[in-house]
């Protein structure tokens, strides 16, 4: 399977706390990662370098086919080149109903004059019902997304993240404060997501990974701990003895 | 599922029909054009009135809207007004001169007449040659075109120089203030160009124009309340649709906005460029019925006044920014005027001049801090808008964020 992203040697230190040290991942066209670790291993900064928030140090960031330096672009245009991101807690546009926000979302120019012109075509409207109904959202489009429920907010973003078109998907934390229920819907919608795309999922929650069944890496103070299936990193004594045996 | 713009909008035709309403009513009691019930001079307040209706929709869209608080935009609106009264005080002075060169024994030649109008001009700083900056201030439509250029080209650098490096919340507001106290203070030098605190004046005569203070007072309440209800429209029509959602977006959580790839620093510019040649023609039809401008008029404090115009009103809906600025304007009119009747308490007297803009900033916290609608959410009273139960979160992580008061359910 061909590189989509390659992270190698990545560093980066805030006041002095190095928050990655050395980092080197990688990710195929239509692969599911788990990324796991304690608190502080690095986990969100490693998104953030990948999706432009923070520069780091040293290290390259290269992207597709064409093998473009991602750390010269900014948070924008690394979107536009297909990279899309779930924050931890669900944020979507609140004032917004959820039918502004997937056409927001949806993969059309962004320059401010195409959009000060933008007029919905109909394969558009049709894309925004047919994402809202895999999140299962169908009756909820025209309802303002900041009166949904978290778990709905939740697949609203992953909606959103879907109506983008990515190559890659970066979900920090997607089951935080969902109900068990929810957590099954999330699972499939990242699963039948990872068949077309690449998927990188941040997660706690062991069990939750358990069900993506995917690759896993183990991240801990900012390096790569251990990389293989969930039973392969968990039987690691060394990730037993800093992440598991907690 | 997609109406047409006005359909989705209804707001927009009630709000153009109240305004050719209160149009009409004007134009029929006035002295020109009806039954003489209102004087010329009132006319004149009113028209004022709506060009700073027109400015505070502008402030809204930027700050209501993309959440940026410019405490610089009257900036513009005066700039507007100066490049509007350089033709004007250059037309007139032209056509005196000529008149007065004209009874002389040999025929004066254009470049007397051009010195002519410069001592005339620049007399009162103690100089009479025209600065560069004046160099198009014969030609009606170059100078026209500078009232929409100059606030545009100086809103685009500013706004350029601000967005890239990131500048945001309480921050970018002490910029733009910095930056409308520097042009205010550079107007007030005499080697600016613009006769330094003398300001321009005489605008209010229209060179070449026979018909009196009435009918021009007329003209240019007609053509204000035109430019109102255009902008109004066009304002409308460009926070409606994909493009209104982004800048919403903007406002609410900028971080948000950027990775879904839009470039944030490209629509603020695009915002407040937009706003400020907004502005800018709304103070070029201003200070024509003001009759004078001076760098006073640029000073910090008017733009600050347009934000609590805006709050007061009513933050991120249009007609709320008319309301407010049109109530607290006329209001402020009408108490400084000397209208109100001071109220004595036996030990001190209070005199409603000097203590108007107490009562103004108790108004603008009572306002933010109980009211967060301001008057425009009275409206909601009689539509089926609810206020939503957030339990006091705001609507985005950023600084302009909508607040919970103000959202809808």
């Amino acid at each position: 399977m061909p590189t989509l992203l390659e992270v190698s040697g990545v560093s980066v230190t805030f006041d002095g706390y190095k928050a990655i040290r050395n980092l080197s991942f990688q990710i195929g066209e239509s692969e599911m990662r788990a990324i796991i670790g304690p608190n502080g291993a690095g986990k969100t900064t490693f998104m953030d370098i990948v999706t432009g928030k923070t520069k780091p140090d040293e290290g390259r960031v290269i992207w597709g086919e064409k093998s473009i330096n991602l750390l010269k672009m900014n948070e924008a245009r690394i979107a536009q080149a297909g990279i899309g991101r779930k924050f931890q807690r669900p944020t979507v546009f609140e004032d917004q109903t959820v039918h502004a926000n997937l056409l927001m979302a949806l993969k059309n120019p962004r320059a401010s004059f195409s959009c000060l012109f933008y007029k919905p075509s109909f394969k558009d409207l049709g894309r925004v019902e047919q994402l809202a109904s895999e999140v299962g959202l169908s009756d909820a489009l025209m309802r303002t997304s900041g009166e949904l429920s978290h778990g709905q907010k939740q697949w609203l973003e992953i909606g959103m993240l879907l109506a983008q078109e990515p190559r890659l998907l970066l979900v920090d934390e997607p089951a935080a404060g969902m109900t068990l229920a929810e957590r099954e819907h999330t699972t499939d919608l990242l699963k039948e997501a990872a068949k077309t795309r690449a998927v990188v999922v941040v997660e706690h929650d062991m069990e939750f990974v358990r069900r993506l069944e995917c690759k896993v890496t183990v991240l801990h103070e900012g390096s790569v701990l251990a990389e293989g299936s969930l039973d392969h990193v968990t039987a690691n004594p060394k990730v037993i003895e800093v992440y598991l045996g907690r | 599922m997609r109406r047409s713009f006005i359909a989705r909008n209804p707001s927009i035709l009630v709000f153009l029909a109240c305004l050719a309403l209160f149009t009409l009513a004007i134009t029929l009691m006035s002295e020109a054009t009806g039954a003489g019930l209102i004087s010329t001079s009132f006319v004149k307040t009113l028209g004022k009135t709506l060009c700073l209706c027109l400015v505070a929709v502008a402030m809204d869209i930027v700050w209501g809207y993309c959440g940026i608080l410019s405490l610089g935009h009257f900036a513009f609106f005066g700039l507007g007004g100066y490049m509007v009264g350089m033709w004007l005080m250059y037309a007139r002075t032209e056509i005196i001169v000529a008149g007065s060169l004209a009874n002389s024994p040999i025929p004066p030649t254009p470049g007397e007449i051009t010195d002519a109008i410069g001592s005339q001009i620049f007399g009162v700083v103690g100089s009479s040659d025209f600065p560069p900056i004046w160099y198009f201030a014969h030609s009606f439509w170059a100078q026209m075109a500078l009232v929409v250029i100059v606030p545009g080209i100086l809103a685009l650098v500013f706004g350029w120089l601000a967005f890239r490096s990131r500048v945001t919340g309480v921050y970018l507001s002490i910029l733009t203030q910095a930056m409308t106290l520097a042009l205010s203070l550079y107007l007030f030098q005499n080697e600016s160009g613009l006769r330094g605190n003398n300001g321009l004046s005489g605008l209010q005569n229209l060179p070449g124009v026979k018909a009196g203070q009435d009918d021009i007072s007329m003209w240019f309440f007609w053509g204000s309340a035109f430019a109102l209800a255009l902008g109004y429209l066009v304002c409308a029509w460009v926070v409606s649709g994909k493009f209104g959602s982004v800048v919403r977006g903007i406002r609410d959580d900028e971080a948000r906005v950027r990775f879904l790839g839009y470039s944030v620093e490209g629509y603020k510019l695009f915002i407040f460029t937009f706003t400020a040649i907004i502005a800018a023609i709304a103070g070029a039809l201003y200070y024509p019925q003001a009759g004078i401008i001076n760098p006073g008029e640029v000073a910090p404090i008017a733009s600050i006044y347009l934000a609590v115009w805006v709050a007061i009103g009513g933050r991120g809906r249009l007609y709320g920014a008319v309301i407010g600025a049109a109530l607290v304007s006329l209001v402020s009119t009408w108490f400084t005027g000397g209208g109100v009747p001071s109220i004595p308490l036996g030990f001190y007297t209070i005199d409603w001049v000097d203590w108007w803009l107490v009562l103004l900033g108790l108004s603008f916290v009572l306002v933010t801090l109980f009211a967060p609608k301001g008057i425009g959410g009275l409206v909601d009273l009689i539509t089926d808008r609810i206020a939503p139960n957030r339990h006091g979160a705001d609507y985005g992580p950023d600084k302009g964020a909508l607040r919970e008061g103000e959202g809808r359910k």
